[in-house]
């Protein structure tokens, strides 16, 4: 039987399970969008492309399933490259579907033409220009294989006009077999067996948990490995939720904003397990002095990010989950394995993290009626019971949500962590709410990047996505503020908002809430209102103006060399 | 090899899957990794759907070792091989020099050609046209010697390699 290549890739999604899509429409995907009028197939229509990209990354991150993406060509398509890059960066499984023009016009300089393709081509895991009609229906089940196997990341699909109005043939599914891609889930015996020995010999153990832990499922066994051997573990901002964050081993978030304490315990350790973790700049300040007494271990599913920054002792190329299930196996077979003795022979270790907790715990100074943004995050953590589903965008909003806001479960935190992206977490929050229409979801953003894809409250309300938004006002840009108070003389160069909308009104002119708070006694009345709405409600916090974000390790700095409040 | 700042020269084989595009993975992930190229040289292997890839790079191990393991990552890429990491190997480059041939110099040029082993490929009045294939070594000798007579175009080729077979 043939059917149209707009009804291939229809009939493609349905058969990956996709219940959800987020997009916009145009003139080289308008036979996709036709054919989703005789769909079940949810679509969600974005104000921005860019929102598009943002909402199936926190799709696919709170359903452990590949986000979908379509858009139209040119602009549409440039439109989404932050939002890949940053699901590149992240490793975030996701399929975006670009309409190109036809396949005759291609190179022709057409209207809305672009080279999505090269343009993409660094920050996809991979991607593919569809030009014979017969290869569509392969190559999208070959993108959902590619996204969501190995280190999972975006791919995007570029489909020509003419291609998706051809008749076809639809294969059936096979298992998909590649001779050049196949990534390796299983640990090698050989290095589990030196991990473990490894952990024995520790005295000063510290697991180093990153998105990997979040994206392979790992939680569990991460836990019942920290809690077997009583090992303290510290997050990545990716890697949030990966452990309970008020559980007693954990040390919060390490790195640039990290714990005092979780920034002592690496560079004190003398063995660092990293578990899905890449050692990024943010994590690790200046190279040579980051865990400069340990041994370590390093589990990734990616062989090019082990020894990339750091040279690692005990390499491990493998899935998260395989790897901790195997080295829990591990210690559960020993019979020579005293855990009881082994825990306690971690109990001094943890006893000087703790003497490091209570010396500088994360904290704040509380200043009369003035609201301190990490109080706001506390209470939107205290009123939520600790369960809600947070994003972020990016800046001291991020930092003060991963400080304050301690995670629990897994998939419960979306942020961009890898690049950065002002603008993430609004569209971010839409995905996940359309993923998980029971949770309560929050943006907890900054004013200033709140603004960079405000226009989804139509989104939010056309769809009747309740989403939360609390914006942290202190009218700066505030990190890049934070960043000019200490090593640029306090020269605020373009960082001071001026001219910035009354949220309130905004909120109301979109058909959703607005509520401020001035002063302290205002934060909980305000958050309590705001959950109790079932609409889109934008929380306008005026905070303390020049409130910063500590502790801090200046960039390239040791990360012992920390500014404490 | 060393270069003048102590980095290994490396000459990496890459087979790769025959499809548009993948030329510029593999450029791109050079140029946007910050990882330097020295040559490059691409032609189809006996199966037209697999392309052999030569290129010669240099750093310190870490980087080659970086430099390896991205390219193993890209989706289109078969294998992956450090040629110069083989316990021995051949490699091979292919000039082709127009060199100032007058009267006075015409017969050393054909001298020199014919030590090298090298071919003349075009006939001027003025000027003979020459192939000479070998190592990067010997290329470059021949270059050394023919310049002070006077080459007026060159094409080098880039490099070629693979490794001998085991002797037992």
């Amino acid at each position: 039987m043939k059917v149209t290549g707009a009804q291939a890739i229809i009939k493609c999604l349905e058969e990956q399970g996709v219940e959800v899509i987020f997009g916009f429409p145009g003139g080289a995907v308008i036979d996709i969008y036709d054919e989703l009028t005789r769909s079940k197939i949810t679509h969600v229509l974005v104000r921005h492309e860019q929102a598009a990209v943002h909402a199936a990354d926190a799709y696919g991150r709170v359903r452990g399933e590949v986000g979908v993406a379509l858009v139209t060509s040119g602009p549409g398509a440039t439109n989404t490259v932050t939002g890949i890059a940053s699901a590149y960066m992240d490793s975030i499984p996701m399929v975006v579907f670009t309409g190109q023009v036809p396949t005759k016009l291609i190179g022709n300089d057409a209207f809305q033409e672009v080279d999505i393709v090269g343009i993409t081509r660094p920050c996809t895991k991979h991607n593919y220009l569809v030009k014979n009609p017969e290869d569509l229906v392969p190559t999208i089940r070959e993108a959902f294989h590619i996204a969501r196997t190995g280190r999972p990341g975006p791919v995007l699909i570029d489909l020509p006009k003419d291609v998706v109005a051809a008749k076809i043939s639809f294969p059936k599914p096979e298992p998909i077999k590649m001779q050049t891609y196949r990534p390796t889930y299983e640990p090698h015996p050989g290095q589990i067996e030196k991990a473990c020995r490894a952990i024995m010999k520790s005295d000063r153990p510290v697991i180093y948990a990153g998105g990997g832990v979040i994206a392979s499922n790992a939680s569990e066994e991460l836990t019942e490995l920290a809690r077997k051997l009583n090992m303290p573990v510290t997050m990545t901002l990716m890697g949030l939720g990966g452990f309970p964050g008020t559980d007693r081993l954990s040390m919060g978030m390490l790195g640039m904003h990290g714990t005092y304490y979780a920034n002592m315990a690496v560079a004190n350790c003398d063995l660092l397990i990293a578990v899905g973790a890449r050692f990024d700049d943010r994590v690790t300040g200046k190279i040579d002095a980051f865990a400069p007494h340990a041994k370590i271990i390093h589990i990734d599913i990616d062989p090019a990010s082990i020894s990339k920054n750091v040279e690692v002792d005990i390499p491990m190329v493998a899935d998260c989950k395989h790897a901790l299930t195997a080295i829990n196996r591990w210690f559960d077979r020993q019979a020579d394995f005293d855990r009881e003795a082994e825990a306690a022979k971690h109990g001094p270790w943890c006893e000087q993290i703790e003497d490091w907790r209570r010396k500088h715990p994360l904290g704040y100074a509380a200043d009369g009626d003035i609201i301190k943004p990490q109080y706001v995050v506390q209470k939107l953590h205290e009123l939520t019971g600790g369960d809600a589903i947070i994003t972020t965008e990016v800046g001291q909003n991020q930092m003060w949500a991963a400080q304050f806001y301690h995670f629990n479960k897994p998939r419960a935190f979306m942020t961009s962590g890898g690049l950065g992206v002002m603008g993430y977490g609004f569209p971010a929050a839409i995905g996940a709410q359309m993923a998980a229409p029971d949770r309560t979801v929050i943006d907890i953003a900054g004013d200033g990047s709140i603004q960079m894809n405000i226009q989804e409250l139509a989104t939010a309300r056309q769809y009747r996505c309740p989403v939360k938004i609390a914006i942290l006002n202190n009218g700066y840009l505030g990190m890049v503020r934070q960043w000019q108070e200490l090593f640029y003389d306090k020269r605020y160069s373009h960082t001071t908002l001026e001219a910035t909308p009354d949220f309130v009104a905004l909120a109301r002119a979109y058909g959703a809430v607005g509520l401020r708070a001035t002063k302290v006694s205002e934060v909980e009345p305000v958050i309590k209102e705001a959950l109790a709405t079932d609409n889109v409600v934008m929380m306008d916090f005026v905070i303390a103006r020049e409130e910063g974000v500590y502790p801090m390790v200046p960039a390239g700095k040791a990360t012992t060399e920390m500014l404490l409040v | 090899m060393m270069n003048k700042d102590n980095q290994m020269k490396h000459t990496i084989s890459v087979l790769l899957q025959n499809k548009p595009g993948v030329l510029s993975r593999v450029t791109g992930l050079f140029s946007g990794r910050g990882f330097n190229i020295e040559s490059l040289c691409v032609a189809s292997t006996l199966d037209p759907t697999v392309s052999c890839l030569t290129l010669v790079t240099s750093g310190e191990n870490n980087i080659i070792e970086q430099i390896t393991k991205q390219l193993h990552k890209l989706i289109d890429v078969i294998k992956v091989v450090d040629i110069s990491e083989e316990t021995d190997y051949v490699e091979r480059e292919m000039v082709i020099l127009r060199v100032k041939a007058e009267a006075n110099t015409r017969a050393e040029v054909l001298r020199v050609i014919d030590i090298f082993r090298g071919k003349v490929v075009d006939v001027s009045p003025k000027s003979y046209a020459v192939e000479i294939t070998g190592s990067t070594n010997k290329i470059q000798a021949v270059i050394d010697i023919l310049k002070p007579i006077g080459i007026q175009e060159i094409v080098r080729s880039g490099v070629i390699a693979m490794a001998r077979a085991k002797k037992n």
